[in-house]
Formats: structure tokens, sequence, C-alpha cells
């Protein structure tokens, strides 16, 4: 056989030398920095998360009283609230409880949400309709309406708030992967497959959902930012974890009534959610890039 | 003649993530007054690039590193971007390879034309400039300009809008004009008449075109030099009947070797040809085929075909004949409006789903985007593998076996079976496709132009394997083309299709030496090359070389 034109396509250049990669990959970071402050931030948060008393020795719930609505110092970086209670231990505290809640939030939303678009997708123009059609009204009515009257159905707590969160954001998700298995429905390898004798169901699992699980996992990323804002909300309205387990939202909340007096209450959890809703967009942003 | 293009030394290279990858390296090539110069390549040969140099639109990514373009005398490289724009549309007019995305589909074609005549101040204002804009629709040959130009993109055919690209390339009044690949997206047809126009145009304004070609037929058609580029570098050069009637280096050789040409016999592939005499057993009957798609007129519009066992049908046809949509029904893509299919005598629009699914053993389809008909995701392996493990066909170790046995079969090493199908290059993935669609010995293969989107020398390549396989498997087939030099090669019989019909059906070696139906006559007098000396000599018979 003499494939003169038939060869490969070149996959690679000539290995590039150690210190020249490394050279190219810290030029390439600093070209990105925004990026990799994201990644940092994400990175310090998870940390709190999972460790927080490496971030911060001081006891969240119990406070000095003597020490009670301090602006903040060396001592208290994020100042105290009006029990004395070391602010910045509780926001470090509180991450887990907020990042817990917006995974599971995401969690629910991805699975629900994919499950119903893959449905809507595979069985049919009339089925598909009908179901998009549900999931139209569900549009419709504000998410953060529809978490509310899930949470007084289901109770009150952080994973009873995630539940609700995930169900109400769900329909987007079914929307983009309903147009994502369209889209791949009507690739050519999709009838080769069909000619090549495989089932409706291998076809889902193996050619289907493989390929259409970037544009939804980039979704996700989008909607943890998203998650973490609305879970927020609904534990400042005092939905959501229970006092004096510290929360982001719930925070916020009590900084409320300190306003006047003691602004870096309310202020500095904010920032830290809103830095951190910013953050995962970023990076999500980036993701959907590089997919595009 | 005085040169009125000279490219000198030039070197283009593109820069692609961290590496550098050159697409030019070092050409040089001449265009005289009044003269048309043919530059003929492969894919990635760097045609394209020359011309986007010549005119200054390289990609952002592409970078001119040594050579000089003098245009009348002067280098276009040392130019600034304004100076450039003078030399553009007036000096050098362009046209562009694909007419669907290269007009603005939110303006009538009229108002584009009567732009370029504004931006050059010849005309003396928007009345004018429309009105000198029709004239150019009708020098370009779009029939009725007055009515199109006031119609959008979208409204015309894509011949058409190669119309409206010509006449916006002329309305500068160019010295020189080039053409990107003008007609590769056009039916022979069509393709035709553009070409006899524009060499018109040149002859009568004394233009000089740079025709930018994969096609060596078409090149000896039109050019009076032939430029033939092979990976960036100039391989050969000089007039078009002495190039091609004594081609000098290997790669031109090769080209004009397998360029495919009406004279040529067919593939046998050392097997003795199909017994004539008593008719065979048909494996595939076709009555009264038709498809209609939601209220339109029929794709498919009462079609009858047969193919016998081991005979090779070649189903002929323009874009929009209807080709495509009657390979989707035969494999049960889709199910037909009305009409019969029989395979082996079992009516197939009459099977239920597990019936249709039962049917894919025996009928398999090659498509004619290999890259499109594989997940992207999938490993050569596993798309070979694919329909055995659909059809439980043996267990692991046979299956493994199965593959490494088909790839053989189509002559791809085992070391790609780890690739994906994005590492692949386009022969090689047609040659998973077509083991995949051997996988479970059908009796009929349905191949939908599986070889249009190929260079002619992989072209040539293919065309022999599936002439092989089909002598050592007994395959029948299906063969859908348009091109008639291709039909010559591979098939016992022809069958032409326009608009949903079939015109003409017989042997293909009557009806391609004589056509009964006007179509046909019309198809076989636009293949290019087909007057020309050296293209359409026959060409002596090998067996089957460099398979």
């Amino acid at each position: 056989m003499v494939d003169l034109i038939d060869v490969p396509a070149p996959v690679d250049g000539p290995a590039p030398t150690r210190t020249a990669a490394l050279r190219s990959a810290a030029a390439y970071l600093l070209y990105r920095l925004d990026l990799v402050l994201c990644v940092l931030w994400l990175v310090m948060v998870a940390g709190w998360a999972v460790l927080p008393g490496v971030f911060s020795r001081q006891d969240p719930l119990t406070g000095v009283a003597a020490e009670r609505l301090r602006p903040p110092s060396a001592h208290h970086p994020l100042g105290t609230d009006q029990l004395g209670r070391d602010l910045y231990a509780r926001v470090v505290h509180g991450a887990a409880l907020s990042l817990q809640a917006a995974l599971i939030a995401v969690g629910v939303a991805l699975v629900l949400g994919s499950a119903v678009g893959l449905a809507a997708g595979s069985l049919g123009h009339r089925a598909g309709e009908l179901i998009m059609r549900i999931v139209d009204v569900l549009l419709a009515i504000p998410a953060l309406l529809t978490a509310l009257a899930l949470i007084t159905a289901l109770g009150f707590g952080t994973v009873q708030v995630a539940v609700a969160v995930g169900v109400a954001t769900a329909a987007t998700f079914a929307r983009v992967m309903r147009a994502e298995v369209l889209r791949i429905r009507a690739a050519p390898y999709i009838g080769a497959a069909r000619c090549a004798g495989a089932r409706g169901w291998w076809i889902a699992v193996r050619h289907v959902i493989p390929n259409t699980a970037g544009p939804v996992l980039v979704l996700a990323a989008l909607e943890f930012g998203t998650a973490i804002l609305f879970i927020s909300t609904l534990s400042f309205l005092g939905l959501g974890a229970a006092p004096p387990a510290p929360e982001w939202g719930s925070l916020v909340s009590a900084g409320r009534n300190y306003l006047n007096t003691a602004w870096w209450l309310t202020t500095l959890p904010s920032i830290t959610v809103a830095v951190t809703v910013l953050a995962a967009n970023r990076i999500a942003r980036q993701l959907e890039h590089r997919r595009g | 003649m005085a040169d009125l293009l000279s490219v000198r030394r030039l070197r283009v290279s593109y820069r692609s993530g961290r590496q550098t990858v050159p697409a030019v390296a070092g050409v040089d090539l001449t265009v005289r007054r009044g003269e048309v110069v043919a530059v003929v390549g492969e894919s990635g040969s760097g045609k394209s690039t020359i011309a986007h140099a010549i005119i200054g639109l390289l990609r952002d990514n592409a970078r001119i590193e040594a050579g000089e373009i003098l245009f009348a005398g002067t280098d276009l490289l040392t130019r600034t971007d304004r100076q450039l724009g003078e030399v553009r549309g007036r000096g050098i007019g362009f046209i562009p390879q694909d007419p669907a995305v290269s007009l603005n589909p939110v303006l009538p074609v009229g108002i584009q034309v009567a732009e370029v005549l504004l931006i050059h101040r010849q005309a003396r204002d928007r009345r004018d400039a429309l009105a000198q804009a029709v004239d150019l629709l009708a020098r370009a040959g779009l029939p009725d300009p007055q009515r199109c130009a006031h119609q959008y993109p979208h409204q015309l055919s894509g011949g058409m809008c190669q119309r409206v690209l010509i006449a916006i390339a002329l309305a500068g009044r160019p010295q020189l004009l080039i053409a990107d690949e003008p007609t590769s997206a056009l039916d022979v047809t069509v393709q035709r008449q553009i070409l006899d126009h524009l060499e018109a145009l040149a002859r009568e304004d004394g233009t000089a075109v740079l025709l930018i070609t994969h096609d060596l037929a078409v090149a000896a058609d039109r050019a009076q030099q032939i430029v033939v580029l092979s990976q960036g570098r100039l391989v050969e050069q000089g007039p078009t009947e002495a190039l091609l009637a004594d081609p000098t280096h290997p790669y031109t050789q090769r080209l004009v070797a397998d360029a495919p040409r009406l004279t040529d016999s067919r593939l046998e592939a050392g097997a003795p040809p199909p017994p004539t005499g008593p008719p065979r057993q048909p494996v595939l009957t076709v009555r009264g085929l038709t498809k209609v798609y939601r209220g339109d007129t029929p794709a498919v519009d009462g079609i009858d075909l047969s193919i016998a066992r081991g005979e090779t049908l070649a189903l002929v046809g323009e874009s929009g004949s209807g080709k495509s949509t009657t390979a989707r029904l035969l494999v049960g893509l889709d199910r037909p409006t009305a009409g019969s299919i029989l395979v082996d005598g079992v009516d197939v629009s009459a099977l239920n789903r597990a019936g249709r699914r039962a049917l894919h053993r025996r009928v398999q389809i090659v498509d004619q985007n290999p890259y499109a008909a594989m997940d992207p995701r999938f490993t050569v392996r596993q798309i070979v593998e694919e329909p055995l493990r659909a059809f439980r066909v043996a267990d692991r170790p046979a299956r493994q076996a199965r593959i490494a046995e088909l790839l053989d079969q189509v002559a791809l090493p085992a070391s790609l079976a780890r690739r994906r199908p994005a590492e692949l290059s386009g022969g090689q993935r047609q040659r998973v496709a077509i083991a995949r669609a051997l996988a479970l010995h059908p009796q009929l293969l349905i191949c939908d132009e599986p070889v249009s989107a190929l260079d002619v020398t992989v072209q040539a390549q293919i065309l022999r394997l599936l002439a092989r396989l089909r002598a050592e498997l007994g395959l029948s087939m299906l063969f859908i083309t348009h091109d008639l030099a291709v039909v010559r090669r591979i098939a016992d019989r022809v069958a032409v299709m326009r608009a949903g019909r079939l015109v003409e059906t017989g042997h293909a070696d009557d009806v391609l030496t004589r056509p009964d139906h006007p179509y046909t006559r019309q198809l076989l007098e636009a293949v290019p090359g087909a007057d020309r000396a050296v293209l359409a000599a026959p060409r002596p018979s090998s067996p089957l070389p460099g398979e």
C-alpha cells in the first residue's frame, strides 16, 4: 500500500525542552492573570469549607462580649459582630454550608434538568414539545418564587433550600440539554450508528450523552455562582441555616440591623459572596470559550 | 507581453498555538497581461494562501516570511493597507471560494455591487451606481439582472451568487482577476457556464486571470500556463499542453495519472467482469419510490431501480436531484411516502422497527462526509466495533480479530485503531467508514459520494479499494456521485437523476458514449477536460497500480 498523500495529520511539533515549556507556561499564566486569581480564590474558599480550622483559629460560635461590634483590625481582620464573634472566622466556617448547599443545588438541577432535556429530545416531536411547554411554565415563574414555594413544602434548613434551588433552576438545564440532544441527533454519526444497528438506549448512552456533556457542564459551572447567590438570598430571608450556624446569606442578614453603626457586618460577607460568584462565572466563561 | 504579476520567492507560514507551520515555502510565479494561469494543487498545498497573500487578505495568524509580490512593477508587500485598498478592486479583482458565505446576507446583491463602484468613485451617485451594477450583473451572465439586483443572496442559487461575486470582482475593471476555486461548490453544468464566461471576459477585456483550482482538468481546459504546487512548494510549471503531455516531476505525473477521465476503463481488480447472459437475481428492486417532505415538491418522485447480485449501479445527478434522499430511504433512515423497496424480495417499507434494524445486516451505507459520520469521541476500533456489538456478533476476542481483519481489508495499519477521527486524514477516515460498513458482511453497499471530498490521488486509491473489495466480497453497490468520470471507473450500469426523477438508465458504456437524454448529454459535455487530448486519451490499462 503506497499511501503517499494519506499520511496522518501532524499531531505535535518537536517536543519543547523543559525550560522552554516552563517559561511559556509562566507566560500563559501571566497572560491569564485574572483567571489565575479566580482559580486561586475558589481554591481558597474550598479550603475554608474543608479545613476551616487551618484558616481561622478563632471560634465562630462563641464571642467575647467585651469585643462586640469592633471594626476590622489586625486581631479581627473583618471585625466582630454584635455578640463579639470574629466575623472572619464566621465567614470561613460558613463557606462549608454555603458551598455544600450550592453543590447540592447544582447537582439536583444538573441531574433533573438533563434527564428531562434528554427525554424531551429523544422521545419524538410531540412528547418533546409537551415536556418543553411544561418547562417553559417553570421558567416563566421567577426561580426565587418557585424555590420559596418548594421550601414551604419541604421545610426549613440548608439541604431543603439547596434542593429547592436545584429544582427551581433545573428548567435551564432542560432547555440546554434538549437543544444539544436535538443537535447531536441530527448529526450524521447518529444515522451511521442507526445503520450499524445500534438501539435507542445505546445511542443515548454512548453517543448523545457524552457529546452533550460539554455545554451542560459549562452551564453547571455558570449556575454554581447563581446557586450561591440564591442560597444566600434564601438564607438572608431566614429560610436556611438556623442560628447560630454561620452561613454567608444569614451573615449578611444578621448584619443588616447594624448597618448604621457596623458597615462591615453586611459589606464584607456580601463582598465574599460577590467575589465567589464572579470567580465561578469567570471560570465558566473560560470553559465555554475553550469549547467554542 | 509584460509581466503583470510576479511573485518571487514567497514564503508564508501560519502560527498555530506555539508552533509555526510553513504553508508556502518559496514560490515563484508570473502572470502576463491577458493570460490565464492556473495554480493546481491538492488541499493543503498552499494555493489559497498565495492568493490571499497577493491581495493582502491573509488571516491574522499568517506571516509573510520573505519574498516579494510585484504587481505592475510595484511591490505590494511594502504598501500600506490604505494603498492596498486602491490596488484591490481596481488593479486586482478577487473571486472567493464559497459563494454561499461570501455575500452579505442582509443586503440586496445589486447594492453590494454598487458599493464597490462607489468606493472606487466610478459612479456619480447611488442611482448611477445601481444602474451600472445592473449592467455588471448582466455582464457576469446573470439572467434577468434587473430583478436579481433587488434580491437577497438566499433567494439566488449557488451559481447565481457566484456570478454576483464575479460582477463585484469586475466592478473596478481590474487588470488581474484572482479566482480561488470559483466553481468547486457548483454542479458541472453550472461550473462550465461560469468558466466559459470568465474565459470570454478575459479574452474580450484582456484581463489576466489567476485561476486557483484542485481540478487538473479544469486547469487544462482553461489555462495557458499551469503551475503545480505540492506542500507549499512549486513542483512544476509550464505551458498547459507541454506540461500535460510530458509531466517531468513525479508528483505531476501522478496527478495526471490519477485524474478521473471519461475514457477510463472499469476497475476490475483482477476478477473477471460479472457474467452477462441470463439475468441475475436482483438484490435490490425499487418501484415507484417517492418521498415528499412536508407539502413541498417531491425530493424523490417515483423512481424505479434494480441492482443485480455483484452489480454496481451508479446514480448520477447534480445537487438537489434527490440522490442522497434516495440513499437515506434505501438504508431505512427515512420512510418513503410511496413506493416499495425490495431487498432480496422482502419489502423493506412494510417492516416494523426490528425488521428495519435487521435490514442493516444486509444493506450498509458509506457516507459522503466520513468525518461527520463518526462520533468524534470514538476511536477507530470503537467505530468499527459498533455494528458488531449492536448485533452481538461473536464474543470479545473474536470481535477484536474481526476488527483487525476489517482494517486489513481496507489497507489501514492496525496501529491506527487507537486514533480518533480528528487524527486521521480524509482518505483514512473514508477507509474506516468502509470498514465499518463491511463489518456485518452486507450484500449491498450504498456509497453516497464517497470520494467527492477527497483529493484526486486519494480518490483514485479509494476507488481502487472499493473495486477490489467488490471483487473479493461479491458486493453489490449503489454508487451515488455527481462526477461522471468517477462513474466510468466503477459502474456497470448508470441511472441519471434530475429533479427527483430518473431520466435515463442503461449500461455504463452506452450511457457515457451514446447518451439518449439531452440532460445526460449536457452533463457529459460539461465534464472538464473532456475535449483535452491528453486527459481524454485512454490510459494504458494497468490492473491496480499503487493500491
